[in-house]
């Protein structure tokens, strides 16, 4: 499993383009991936659940993969959040 | 016998073509259990692959026609319908509690539906909801077998039947195929009449029944320069009108040899006629139809066409491509007018029982002035690109022009401070729309640079009459001696200061008010791009002093409404 913590950075927190983009990576992979805010954990790959949690500027999150790909999943959506400026 | 129908002659010319209605279906469905899951779950993934199609094929034309950042949103559309999160809870629903795709639709997204919606302070997450809705509606409408209009997909000639015309319809409209509009609702003055006078292709609005009585597909023959529209025509109805079609044309093309020319009355009287725009895209229309000015430039687009507050940047991009594009002429920009019936979701503006007499223009400036300081510090440093005139809408008081004045003084100081370069003549005038401003003209006309009559509102506020409601439509009278008074007053005390007034709403442009207002001494005229050279041609076969004395007698003489436009014809028509 694959864990990794990430400090959201963009403005408008994980919405809006940060939040396609995201779930556009996310679908790529194969594993289970899930973005936990707050105690609560949604399917990366669902644009509804991700925007469902709200998360805005200056949010502390953890994303998981779990499967086959999810050393490939983590480096891509690691690769997203940089190239993006979504979060540190 | 052809059916016929009327309305309202809202934008010139003739236009023959089929009918599209762009009608909302009946997507009411019956919720009911069901034994076979899996056909229901084959039903699904059905009508979502068709959805998914539409929009592919919509996003594309989207991109052609309105540019890559109009089209994302379906984008958004898209996700929405790829969601494997949505589509595991309406499966399971299907197979657990045993309901009907409809049902289960309903109910999964409704879930999401009112969770964003709830969040109130993040107008991006209720738009999204608004998106949901919309794939919704397209799902739905496969699967109950009926048929949802799609106007960015048409690809042959067609006349948009419709009861109303909204901005996000128009926008989705691929123009190129739209020969006309005809609407149930509507005035001169709504979003479907002065869309089609941009685009220069026929309409009729407030048929009442216009959708009741065309059938999709109809040959239609829309006159819209008397307002008639004829429903699946005879042949020689079609060729009589294909005569007049081109008589008209002929008239067109006497009009645009008038392009570069002056507006010089028949006595040799210069008047300035001015064009209102929305957006920099029309300025091409401003050339096109010769006008010598913007006389309004109505900023709320941008606020509009936005999901957010235009940033400071933004904004001065799109006025400075305005003055720019004018090369020197003047452009008076309207500061944002918002409110009544133009929303913003994302400012959260409260409902109101009269949007009309509420919070609007520049009373949302005055009260959210960070928003205000913003639009300003756009216009101040775009001025160095052109001849920048800035007017604020909606002012009621004297006060309110002081306190905008001073706001347009501090953010000018501190760009000065800044080394920001600033015009040194921009003048700053307001709009006369409230009859408390028309009234006390003489008194703002020596503190203010310059007036723009919006007949539009002034006329309705002076009538006490709402310009949108069919019942009370009667009352929307340009020509009325009392509307015609607070003009020639507006305009005498701007003259008496040394100043010049100008009119920027539908009457400026229309055939029996000109006459008055060249008679009252109005300086500028500002109307759609389209009426200009029809104007001008007019303009060249008028007498200044004939029209004097018929305005004089106009605002003394007559008593009503009727009395005035005798009275026009009898000067005009000798």
């Amino acid at each position: 499993m694959e864990k990794h913590e990430f400090h959201v950075t963009a403005e408008t927190g994980i919405h809006a383009r940060p939040a396609t983009l995201l779930v556009q990576t996310a679908s790529k992979y194969n594993s289970d991936i899930t973005l936990e805010y707050k105690g609560k954990s949604v399917n990366l790959k669902s644009i509804m659940g991700v925007m469902s949690l709200g998360v805005g500027q200056g949010a502390d999150v953890t994303i998981t993969a779990e499967g086959a790909d999810e050393v490939e999943a983590m480096t891509g959506i690691q690769e997203t959040i940089e190239k993006e400026g979504i979060a540190k | 016998m052809t059916a016929k129908l009327s309305g309202i002659a809202a934008s010139d010319g003739i236009a023959i073509a089929k009918s599209y209605l762009l009608v909302e279906p009946d997507l009411s469905f019956e919720s009911k259990n069901i034994s076979d899951a899996d056909g229901e779950i084959n039903r699904l993934s059905d009508a979502i692959d068709k959805s998914k199609s539409d929009l592919e094929m919509i996003k594309e034309n989207a991109k052609k026609t309105l540019g890559e950042e109009e089209a994302k949103v379906f984008d958004a559309h898209l996700m929405v319908l790829s969601d494997p999160d949505l589509i595991s809870s309406i499966e399971n629903a299907i197979r657990e509690e045993k309901i009907n795709v409809e049902t289960a639709l309903q109910n999964a997204t409704d879930t999401f539906i009112t969770m964003f919606e709830a969040m109130e302070d993040n107008p991006y997450m209720q738009e999204r909801a608004a998106d949901i809705k919309d794939v919704r509606k397209r799902v739905l409408a496969y699967l109950l077998g009926v048929k949802l209009p799609s106007p960015a997909t048409i690809d042959e000639e067609v006349i948009i039947i419709a009861e109303d015309l909204t901005p996000s319809d128009t926008a989705q409209l691929n123009k190129q195929f739209v020969k006309a509009f005809v609407t149930n609702v509507g005035g001169r003055t709504s979003h479907s009449a002065i869309m089609a006078r941009s685009l220069e292709i026929p309409a009729i609005v407030g048929t009442k029944s216009i959708t009741e009585n065309v059938k999709d597909g109809d040959m239609l023959i829309v006159d819209g320069l008397e307002g008639e529209i004829l429903i699946n025509p005879s042949e020689s109805e079609l060729k009589e009108y294909k005569k007049k079609n081109e008589e008209y044309a002929e008239l067109k093309k006497e009009w645009d040899r008038l392009v570069n020319e002056k507006t010089i009355t028949k006595d040799g009287n210069h008047v300035e006629l001015a064009a209102n725009i929305g957006t920099p895209k029309d300025l091409i229309g401003v050339k096109e139809n010769g006008a010598e000015a913007v006389g309004l430039y109505r900023t709320e687009f941008l606020y509009m066409d936005s999901s957010e507050l235009p940033t400071e940047e933004d904004q001065y991009q799109a006025y400075t491509k305005v003055l720019e594009g004018m090369e020197g002429k003047p452009v008076v920009v309207r500061t944002m007018d918002i409110g009544g019936d133009k929303e913003l979701p994302y400012l959260k503006l409260p409902n109101e029982m009269n949007p009309f007499l509420g919070y609007r223009a520049i009373r949302v400036s005055l009260d959210k002035d960070d928003i205000f300081r913003t639009q300003l510090r756009a216009l101040l440093r775009a001025s160095v690109h052109g001849n920048l005139r800035i007017m604020f809408p909606m002012i009621a008081t004297l006060n309110e022009f002081r306190q905008a004045k001073t706001i347009y003084e501090e953010e000018k100081e501190k760009l000065t401070n800044e080394g920001i370069k600033v015009a040194n003549d921009i003048q700053v005038g307001i709009m006369i729309e409230i009859p408390a401003a028309a009234v006390l003209a003489d008194k703002f006309a020596k503190e203010v640079d310059f007036f723009s009559i919006g007949t539009n509102d002034l006329i309705q506020y002076t009538m006490a009459a709402d310009r949108m409601n069919e019942r009370v439509s009667y009352l929307y009278q340009p020509y009325n001696p009392s509307i015609l008074r607070l003009v020639k007053f507006v305009i005498d005390s701007a003259h008496k200061e040394g100043k010049w007034a100008g009119m920027c709403g539908e009457m400026a442009g229309d055939q029996i008010a000109v006459p008055i207002l060249l008679g009252l001494g109005l300086d500028e005229f500002s109307m759609s791009a389209t009426s200009i050279l029809k104007t001008r041609s007019f303009l060249l076969e008028l007498d200044t002093n004939e029209m004097v004395e018929l305005a004089e007698k106009a605002v003394n003489d007559c008593e009503t409404a009727e009395e005035v436009i005798e009275l026009v014809n009898k000067y005009t028509k000798k």
